[in-house]
């Protein structure tokens, strides 16, 4: 049935429309909420009661290193959308797998980063600048965590049922997540790292 | 530290014994809840309950089922504050009443957190949800799924405040839960875990719930009805949303971290190792005053709908009533530090927050005359909305002047934390949110269920309410200034301050009979439905779109989209000339129900529940069992169904021939 067909279509571009707009209101929410995390970090990260200082425990070329791989993965994740706008299934997949990769590999420095502290003897529960700085980049790759677990459960869409109109909706509101992670951790090299650590 | 085991974490038998109330409260619910479960395998009702309702995605149901739990939650809100007078008479000189120190610390803790999250709360979104879609002339919200999901979350959070109860205990560290009273040293127990929990599962509901609206609100009205042409109802709602977005996160994040410090023994709000508990405090109302505007703020839009349509008029200053609540939600951010101004910031800081706090009252001000104004020459019907409305003005009215009244910081530093605090704050959320919303229900309760409420009962009601909360609170004023402070279980007699007691429990009794007619008017009602049903869709001689469709209205809203022309465009239309054809319907494509909300409802709770006692097996089976849900929801390939042509004409030839 044509009309039905018509119908279908015109119902599913508003729905796009609302759940675009909706994923950007929720992304709103998120902000607010690291901006409270980095606020808390902005009154209590001289409070080190006696222990090392952000000086003294970060290295700048390591985080450097994380920031580069992730803006790596912001760009692999926009030529995956390049070749969802090309309807090319096989390179989304590549592209996108290539974004997973990064995206395990910022996890496995910031673990890193994460494991050197806590064996120092610097763990969250040292201070309260520690408990700050554990809990804003434990946010963070928290939700680099969801956005890789999402982005395996869209491929797998994505590889069973093509480059349908809900797939690329969905691969849509990802690849927002994704810059969205990449903006605010932006804003975590420069206020944890760049002014802390030099 | 507790001992925790693997299966049970430290949840232990302990944990069930409890005094004589809390049991005999416990036990009736148990035999209450065997007595509807015995009903409903009686009468055959599970498959109706499950598929009609339970599952049900249509905004109209859900706005139900959150006044089904927030009256629930309001009777245990109403016996707690009953209970907590009672000891404050019994409890004076040699005598130190029913109730143990621990108990009454729950239960005043129970009592703001009950009222606030989920009956004020509760009741609010029970009225958004309904009417909504209605107003702005949709046939849903934007993400009918994601509502029913919020539902379940919010029922989720009531539900874990109901069984601390008798699993454990609740928090006894007052409804926000300042460190480091509320940090693991002083509080080893579960009771702030049971309130953090509770919090954060319905507050994620919250925060879901206002992302819908918002997306709704502002892509899915009617043709014709541009931001100014909007209801004030939805005005307030959409500012509302905006304060919900701007503020839930934060309480997300503060209550967070408040866990992160009871569980992982990290530092953010601890007296000891460079922790901040003063951060705590900011934090909190940070998200804790933008909590009453988003309160108070449907009541202020209830009352710009009743207002006009019982004068018989247009509202009065509609520009001036969206600007006045723009401004209060601008300001309502830059207030926060008025419930501390005795931490001793200094001055300056000090005097910032009293100017701004002077400030919101203008605004305010402005919204209470323009709706004098309204009524102003108008063809004035007395009936119990109206009361309602009246009430609102007195008694809010005296809440907002001693509010500017505390504004001032000296002031406010000899009644800290008094009962005069006490008393204003239930000054504006009693006789303002509260009125608000039942004056809202008794307008809407025949668009919702289709037959008018009894209206003698109702005006009864009122009347208790009103002279109830006088009776009850003005006392609390005078206690206040004597120096009674909040939260005493136990005074001498000497201080005098018995007799005011007396007076102030009186007045809860009499609030209590007012909540006694409202039973009984629902029941009455209930009996004459016949006689009151509302079969033209329009007992009010309404002036919005709501009006226009049938009541109840038909599943789908609205057979064909509205389109609108004018404010008030129901009244519009009823005055215009506008061609009688033959309606042209078209086939109306609506989401099916699913059970998926359900289920990551009762996973939350499960998650919540492990959470608190620290099982770490059950945590997982949560929150496992969130994500599979998430993820089955996904990839559900038919989540929406089209009404044909010829069952919309069904439908509509029947309203048509009642």
């Amino acid at each position: 049935m044509n009309e039905h067909k018509h119908h279908a279509d015109l119902h599913f571009i508003e729905v796009s429309k609302n759940t675009i707009f909706g994923f950007w209101v929720y992304l709103m929410t998120d902000a607010i909420l690291f901006a409270t995390l980095f606020a808390t970090y902005a009154v209590l990260h001289d409070n080190t009661f006696g222990g090392p200082s952000a000086r003294e425990l970060f290295s700048l070329p390591h985080a450097l290193g994380a920031t580069i791989v992730l803006l790596a993965s912001s760009l692999t994740c926009a030529l995956a959308m390049v070749a969802v706008s090309k309807s090319d299934k096989t390179k989304t997949i590549g592209w996108y797998g290539a974004t997973f990769l990064l995206g395990v590999c910022f996890l496995a420095m910031v673990g890193t980063e994460f494991a050197r502290l806590i064996a120092s003897g610097n763990g969250w529960d040292r201070n309260a600048f520690l408990t700050a700085y554990f809990t804003l980049i434990g946010t963070h790759a928290l939700h680099i965590v969801f956005g890789l677990l999402f982005m395996i459960v869209f491929l797998w869409e994505v590889f069973r049922r093509g480059l349908v109109p809900v797939t690329i909706r969905r691969l849509t509101c990802l690849k927002l997540f994704w810059f969205f992670s990449y903006f605010i951790w932006i804003f975590m090299f420069g206020i944890v790292y760049l002014i802390g650590a030099s | 530290m507790m001992d925790t085991t693997y299966l049970f974490g430290r949840l232990t038998l302990d944990a069930f014994k409890h005094d004589m109330i809390e049991t005999a409260v416990g036990v009736s619910a148990l035999l209450i809840g065997i007595a509807i479960t015995a009903l409903l395998t009686y009468y055959k009702k599970w498959r109706w309950l499950w598929y009609d309702w339970l599952t049900s995605v249509d905004h109209k149901k859900i706005g139900v089922m959150y006044l089904i739990v927030a009256t629930i939650m309001l009777f245990k809100g109403v016996v707690e504050a009953l209970m907590m007078r009672a000891q404050q008479v019994l409890s004076v000189g040699d005598s130190y009443g029913y109730l143990s120190s621990p108990h009454f610390q729950q239960i005043f803790t129970a009592h703001g957190t009950n009222m606030i999250f989920f009956v004020a709360m509760g009741l609010t979104f029970a009225l958004i949800n309904f009417l909504v879609p209605l107003q702005i002339g949709a046939r849903d919200v934007a993400f009918p799924f994601l509502n029913s999901l919020s539902f379940w979350l919010f029922a989720a959070g009531a539900a874990l405040l109901v069984i601390s109860m008798n699993i454990g205990v609740f928090s006894s560290a007052g409804w926000v839960a300042y460190p480091p009273l509320s940090g693991i040293e002083y509080s080893p127990g579960v009771g702030v875990d049971y309130w953090i929990w509770s919090v954060q599962i319905s507050g994620a509901g919250t925060l879901l719930s206002g992302v819908n609206f918002l997306v709704t609100i502002l892509n899915m009205r009617c043709p014709g009805m541009t931001l100014m042409k909007m209801p004030l109802f939805i005005w307030s709602v959409l500012i509302v949303l905006v304060l919900i977005i701007f503020a839930f996160p934060i309480l997300t994040a503060t209550a967070g971290m408040l866990s992160l410090d009871r569980f992982f023994g990290t530092h953010f709000f601890t007296p000891d190792a460079g922790g901040s508990p003063m951060m705590y405090i900011n934090l909190i109302w940070a998200w804790g005053h933008p909590e009453v505007y988003i309160l108070i703020m449907p009541a202020f839009g209830i009352f710009s709908e009743i207002v006009p349509v019982f004068s018989e008029k247009r509202i009065f200053g509609y520009v001036s009533m969206v600007w006045a609540m723009g401004s209060i939600a601008f300001f309502s951010f830059l207030v926060w530090l008025h419930h501390f101004f005795t931490m001793g910031a200094g001055a300056n800081v000090n005097a910032f927050f009293a100017f701004m706090t002077m400030i919101i009252a203008v605004p305010t001000g402005v919204k209470i005359f323009n709706w004098l104004f309204t009524m102003l020459r108008g063809k004035i019907h007395f009936t119990s909305p109206m009361l309602w409305f009246m009430g609102f003005v007195v008694i809010f009215t005296i809440g907002g002047m001693d509010g500017v009244l505390m504004a001032v910081a000296p002031v406010d530093f000899q009644v800290h934390n008094s009962l005069f605090l006490i008393a204003h704050f239930h000054s504006v959320i009693i006789g303002g949110v509260v009125f608000g919303l039942f004056s809202g229900f008794t307008y809407w309760w025949p668009k919702i269920f289709g037959f008018k409420l009894n209206e003698k009962l109702g005006e009864y009601a009122a009347f208790c309410w009103i002279f109830g909360f006088l009776l009850a609170f003005i006392p609390l004023y005078i206690l206040g200034l004597m120096g009674a402070t909040r939260r005493l279980d136990h005074y001498e007699l000497s201080t005098g301050w018995r007799p005011l007691f007396i007076v102030a429990l009186a007045g809860g009794l009499v609030i209590a009979i007012g909540i006694f007619f409202q039973l009984l008017q629902i029941l009455v009602s209930f009996r004459d439905r016949k006689k009151n049903a509302d079969r033209t869709g329009d007992p009010w001689n309404g002036r919005t779109l709501e009006w226009s469709t049938s009541s109840p209205p038909p599943f789908y809203n609205f057979a064909v989209i509205p389109e609108v022309q004018d404010r008030d465009a129901f009244w519009t239309m009823k005055h215009g000339s506008h061609g009688e054809g033959k309606p042209r319907y078209e086939q109306i494509h609506m989401p099916k129900s699913t059970a998926i909300g359900v289920y990551i409802g009762a996973f939350s709770f499960l998650f919540g529940f492990a959470a608190i006692w620290q099982i770490l097996w059950l945590a997982i089976v949560g929150f496992i069992g969130i994500m599979a849900s998430l993820i089955v929801r996904l990839s559900d390939r038919s989540t929406s169904t089209y009404v044909a042509i010829e069952e919309i004409e069904k439908i509509e030839e029947e309203r048509g021939r009642a």
